[in-house]
């Protein structure tokens, strides 16, 4: 195996051109290298102006989502070795304006973030002396599997829907949306329920199934969205055949 | 933003991408994923078809004939293999999506996605035995 690989970078800067080019890097490939690693590797010794943003180094924080060779990934978590004797292409996440080089403008998603309200809701919360609100390890596992989204953004840069209609509000938003639903301590279903049920909620989702793919922390969001879906489809039922109970 | 605003560190020109008309040719899983939607219309055919079929039989033996004779040629049996084609693909489709949305427990236990996919497979095994035994009846 040879011990370099070259990386084909994409490079966006506005100040100079308004269209994205490539720079190749040839860089060593030892086998613990990931890709992060190769772009600090450039950061450091070939070219101080490369823009990325990483932060954990280790698949926690979500920060260092990119296109590696068209498939996004976590830079942190995609050796350069499996990828030899290359050349690797790395570009910024697709589905996303693009700032500089590697860095994409993440606004549009933390906006929907918010607007599906990812905190535990309560209708009345109780007092303190009370103690904490407590829950059974199978209530915990009814959850868990969505809470481990870190907002890396992947699933949007696969889901081909996003792409077409940015206005949907995407694979992680209504995971993590689920993600409180499903949690025993919660009260903000309905809340929820009416900001999914919109045209641009889990109705835009057509399966096409990559987010689940490309999912580093194998959340599901996919299977969130349908089995919000069949949730929502139920309770219209329910309120169409006894409309006094559903009020 | 507007495309021609000048860029200063205070006002960022983001470079945006258009998706191309044929993104759904770039990826295997994105062009079957077309190929399960364009699936609606070879099922919705399929509806229609057997309406057709239907109708001719309620009217009269002469119509069934003739319904039979319209169904032999070559275009009606292309379209209609076709159709079969997509009409599988649909139902493996389906069925292999159908865990994901589907969590169901049993006893406090969530079962296995698979033994949901299995079961659906064996619905329709049952379903076709059925259909299978009453027509052996018939005959």
């Amino acid at each position: 195996m040879s011990d370099h690989i070259t990386l084909h970078v994409a490079r966006y800067r506005p100040e100079k051109a308004s269209e994205t080019t490539f720079d190749a890097f040839e860089l060593p490939c030892p086998k613990e290298w990931v890709v992060l690693d190769g772009l600090n590797h450039i950061k450091d010794r070939m070219d101080g102006t490369l823009s990325y943003r990483w932060s954990c180094r280790m698949g926690i924080c979500g920060s260092c989502g990119m296109l590696v060779n068209g498939e996004p990934k976590l830079a942190c978590a995609t050796f350069l070795s499996d990828y030899a004797p290359g050349p690797v292409r790395v570009e910024p996440l697709r589905n996303f304006p693009v700032i500089r080089d590697l860095v994409v403008e993440m606004g549009d998603f933390m906006s929907k973030l918010t607007r599906i309200k990812p905190w535990i809701v309560r209708q009345v919360e109780k007092p303190l002396s009370d103690g904490e609100y407590r829950q059974t390890p199978g209530e915990l596992d009814e959850y868990k599997q969505f809470s481990m989204c870190i907002n890396c953004m992947l699933c949007y840069s696969a889901c081909p829907i996003y792409g077409l209609d940015p206005h949907f509000i995407g694979p992680a938003a209504i995971a993590l949306a689920q993600r409180y639903n499903l949690d025993s301590r919660d009260e903000g279903a309905a809340e929820r329920m009416q900001i999914l049920s919109e045209h641009d909620g889990i109705w835009g989702c057509t399966f096409v199934g990559e987010c689940t793919k490309v999912c580093p922390k194998h959340v599901d969001p996919a299977g969130a969205i349908q089995r919000y879906k069949l949730q929502s489809a139920v309770e219209w039922v329910k309120a169409f055949v006894l409309p006094r109970a559903a009020q | 933003m507007r495309h021609n605003a000048v860029y200063t560190p205070y006002h960022p020109r983001w470079h945006r991408t258009r998706v191309s008309t044929y993104w759904w040719l770039g990826r295997w899983s994105y062009f079957l994923f077309i190929l399960r939607e364009l699936s609606s219309i070879f099922v919705a055919w399929v509806v229609i078809y057997l309406l057709v079929l239907v109708a001719a039989v309620s009217k009269s033996a002469v119509r069934y004939q003739q319904f039979l004779d319209w169904s032999r040629n070559p275009f009606m049996l292309s379209l209609n293999i076709l159709s079969l084609l997509f009409i599988v693909l649909h139902a493996v489709t389906w069925f292999n999506l159908a865990p994901q949305a589907m969590v169901v427990h049993v006893g406090g236990r969530r079962l296995p996605g698979s033994l949901i996919a299995i079961s659906n497979y064996a619905g329709l095994v049952a379903v076709s035995i059925v259909i299978l035994g009453l027509l052996l009846i018939r005959w």
